[in-house]
């Protein structure tokens, strides 16, 4: 049985405590990424959601378990606009997979 | 294109014919993997771009009103609210094939205690605000889950697609060319010795020949080819 996790500042990821989900909070992404790796180890927690304004910071780490079936690290918008960091990913799957980046043309022009 | 170092006979081409005639089944079966793949990932891809979007838009309200739940009521009693979840959520992950490419699948179990309306705290001291963005939050925590499995999918499948059109380029670019080059440089080294073997042969047709005329034009023995048929 697998557990579901969020990481971010603190007024981030309160309002997840009501979900049930294990919410660590992180003040930098020094932090952020120490407590995902932290997280990923255990091996209790199957989703980890990363607010977008760390996830971009320590990409990296998170790359790391792009590969393995679990943990999914998988980033959220923060407080304020998403930052499009999370489109970005599917984005660069997409590249990874053809080639090219086919799918977003489209929506750039 | 480099052809292999091997020795040029029949039985290495043989071999070597063999090898290309597998490797061109395993190049195509390649494609038509990486093809599926690829409609495959393309739909997850799409699907999941809508969801993010729906959800994006969500948690941005989300934050909004609890921004102003935040604001309305000291944070102490915010967290003192929160702290004490009733909804517990376990997390069941199967794992789904597609492709040979294992996914893997989420599904939310809530455990919550008897018949609650999913606010684990009393509405006394807390604004209204707070009631209305853990609705929202809990109304997408579906979509979140199916986010995350969906990109997850897209990640896995993205690895494999990779993989799997390396290896089609490797066999149509090099293994495939390689082996063609070899079984031609092979053929043409068999040829040149069939040939060598021709004028070899003729050349010593023609020795014995004129040996034989010398030997006449001397008045000795003349030396009767055995293989032509004698003239008594």
């Amino acid at each position: 049985m697998y557990k579901v996790a969020i990481i971010g500042s603190r007024n981030a990821v309160l309002g997840f405590m009501a979900l049930g989900f294990a919410v660590s909070e992180a003040e930098n992404a020094a932090e952020a990424a120490k407590k995902l790796h932290a997280l990923a180890r255990s091996g209790e927690y199957a989703v980890i959601f990363v607010t977008e304004q760390y996830a971009e910071q320590i990409q990296e780490d998170i790359d790391r378990y792009k590969d393995d079936p679990l943990p999914a690290v998988i980033s959220i918008p923060g407080q304020g606009d998403s930052t499009g960091y999370g489109m970005n990913a599917i984005r660069r799957a997409a590249q990874r997979a053809v080639g090219a980046d086919i799918l977003f043309m489209d929506d750039s022009e | 294109m480099a052809e292999l170092r091997v020795n040029p006979t029949r039985m290495e081409m043989k071999r070597i014919q063999g090898r290309y005639q597998t490797a061109r089944k395993g190049h195509k079966l390649l494609k038509d993997k990486r093809d599926e793949l690829m409609k495959q990932f393309l739909e997850v891809v799409r699907e999941d771009k809508k969801l993010r979007e729906r959800v994006e838009e969500s948690l941005s309200r989300v934050y909004g009103s609890f921004a102003v739940a935040s604001a309305v009521s000291s944070p102490k009693m915010l967290e003192e609210a929160l702290i004490c979840p009733k909804k517990e959520g376990e997390l069941h992950v199967d794992y789904k094939n597609v492709m040979s490419v294992t996914v893997p699948v989420f599904q939310m179990q809530l455990l919550s205690e008897g018949g609650s309306d999913g606010y684990n705290y009393g509405m006394a001291f807390t604004s209204g605000e707070l009631d209305a963005s853990l609705r929202e939050l809990s109304g997408i925590m579906e979509d979140m889950l199916r986010m995350a499995e969906l990109e997850k999918t897209a990640q896995l499948l993205a690895e494999e697609i990779e993989r799997t059109r390396r290896r089609v380029n490797a066999l149509e670019y090099i293994l495939m060319p390689q082996y063609l080059a070899t079984i031609k440089s092979i053929k043409m080294k068999l040829d040149e010795n069939e040939r060598g073997n021709t004028t070899r042969l003729m050349k010593v047709k023609d020795m014995m020949l004129k040996a034989q005329t010398v030997q006449k034009d001397d008045g000795e023995d003349v030396w009767e080819d055995p293989m032509q048929p004698t003239e008594a």
